[in-house]
């Protein structure tokens, strides 16, 4: 008898697709085509793998971009989570989701990355600040830019600066928490297990990360909105 | 009225706060925490407009082209590792080495002790060295190609730099591979070389395929002014020297012990 095969090209939007995806249905077969997927490369079919990182591979590295602030770092932590989980998906519960398995696997890794990126910036002379400043007015990074649009002109670059400099201040676990919780929608218990920490501490760390980046920027906020509420803003 | 923390407001705007409801109760009659929880809100909203950058629609499919290579044919399951044959048989073999190394020991000559140790090791970073230099030529030619592209005519309104697109893409990989090798050997020196050329070629590789004379020359002055040409250089020639230091001495004759005896 010949069976069916399952779709496994279905998409996903994220590794908090219980809360992005507007159909439980979806979100279901989602997960069921991720199952598959997993249970044919452990039989030795690696073009099932490849659907897996093809359909993650855009969240992971949204999720890395934040983590690590560049794109350098989020390229090589979306490959080094997709070759980890590969080397670990022996280890993979069927039951739980491979999204999310995936994403925890990435997290840590931006981790580690981070905290070896912080080793290197102090071993050398230069520093990273003077290397996120040159992107601002690094031509290179224009290179593929298209024509400025009248709200990009009207942006604020130093908002944008502060910002950047705002998330990079805050240490690796304040970051990740923030990152997984504000902007991906992780659970607590989930970047409790990424931070390798209590329930109650992560609530804490994600407090301290909002905390610490109201300081750095409500003035700068409360600025421009009143230079917007004055028709002032440039 | 008893204001809610910072603290709270925070929890309830994360939506991780114990008390959601009782502080939506408190905000609906409190206008100063409601002021509160809107500057908080403000910021979030400020940081909400930092974009990510596109990977581009066709990313999945370059992660795969990039991680495939170094996949291995099948991943284990967890009960398979336990069952492996090499696995119950690893006592009986660690047990007969061990007898086999000491009854080779006692009977073999003495030699210098930690000889093959040191041998193996040299060997391994022989192999990298190479491997590196290798890479690194390879890098500094395209590099240097790409520092002298220029329009062949002056008019010319786009430069095709495909050819060095690719060059990029592909040398991106190896340098991942080698830059990670070189730390977990614990050669920062090499490790920061190799750091500083991936940003310079993961800029060229997501470079367009044709730009223009303008564009062209800010990644000609980026090369420039990040000095990567010549610390590629640096360093190539520090690992030619290591590869000599590592290669292995010449078969010592007994004229040459007898001459060496003499001093």
């Amino acid at each position: 008898m010949i069976r069916a095969k399952p779709d496994l090209t279905a998409s996903l939007e994220s590794c908090l697709m219980n809360r992005m995806q507007p159909s439980v249905a979806s979100t279901q077969a989602i997960a069921e085509s991720d199952a598959i997927a997993v249970e044919r490369t452990l039989a030795g079919d690696r073009d099932a793998y490849r659907v897996l990182v093809e359909r993650h591979s855009r969240n992971v590295f949204r999720l890395a971009y934040r983590m690590t602030g560049n794109r350098h770092d989020a390229e090589e932590v979306v490959q080094e989570a997709f070759l980890r989980g590969y080397q670990k998906l022996g280890q993979f519960a069927a039951r739980s989701n491979f999204g999310t398995w995936v994403y925890r696997i990435a997290a840590n890794y931006a981790i580690d990355r981070m905290r070896q990126r912080q080793k290197e910036e102090t071993r050398r002379e230069t520093p990273r600040a003077e290397d996120r400043d040159g992107m601002e007015n690094d031509p290179m990074n224009r290179v593929k830019d298209e024509a400025p649009t009248p709200e990009r002109l009207t942006q604020s670059v130093e908002l944008r600066k502060q910002m950047e400099q705002a998330l990079a201040a805050l240490s690796d676990a304040e970051r990740t928490a923030f990152v997984m919780r504000h902007w991906e929608g992780c659970g607590i218990e989930e970047i409790a297990v990424v931070l390798k920490s209590s329930s109650n501490a992560t609530k804490n760390t994600v407090f301290r990360a909002v905390q610490k980046l109201r300081r750095a920027l409500q003035p700068l906020v409360e600025t421009r909105a009143q230079a917007r509420a004055m028709g002032t803003e440039l | 009225m008893k204001h809610r923390t910072e603290e709270e407001l925070i929890a309830y705007r994360e939506g991780v706060a114990e008390q959601s409801a009782v502080i939506s109760e408190h905000l609906a009659a409190c206008e100063e925490c409601r002021a509160e929880l809107e500057r908080i809100e403000a910021v979030l909203a400020a940081l909400d407009t930092l974009p990510v950058p596109d990977p581009g629609a066709d990313y999945g499919r370059r992660v795969w082209r990039a991680i495939a290579p170094r996949l291995a044919e099948k991943p284990v399951r967890w009960w398979q590792v336990w069952m492996e044959p090499w696995r119950l048989a690893a006592p009986g073999a660690v047990v007969a080495l061990i007898i086999a190394a000491f009854v080779l020991g006692r009977m073999m000559p003495r030699r210098g002790e930690g000889d093959n140790v040191a041998n193996k090791e040299q060997v391994r970073e022989r192999v990298l060295v190479v491997a590196v230099g290798e890479h690194l030529g390879h890098s500094e030619r395209m590099l240097v190609e790409l520092s002298n592209a220029a329009p062949n005519d002056p008019a010319q309104k786009q430069v095709n730099i495909s050819a060095e697109q690719r060059r990029a893409e592909d040398l991106l990989e190896e340098n991942r591979l080698y830059r990670q090798t070189a730390l977990r050997d614990g050669d920062a020196g090499l490790a920061s070389v190799l750091d500083e050329l991936e940003r310079v070629l993961l800029d060229v590789a997501h470079s367009p395929e044709e730009v223009t004379p303008a564009q062209l020359e800010a990644i000609q002055k980026k090369i420039e002014r990040r000095g990567i040409l010549f610390k590629v250089r640096v360093v190539n020639k520090e690992l030619q020297q290591r590869q000599e230091a590592t290669k292995p001495a010449p078969a010592q004759n007994e004229s040459t012990k007898r001459e060496r005896n003499k001093v």
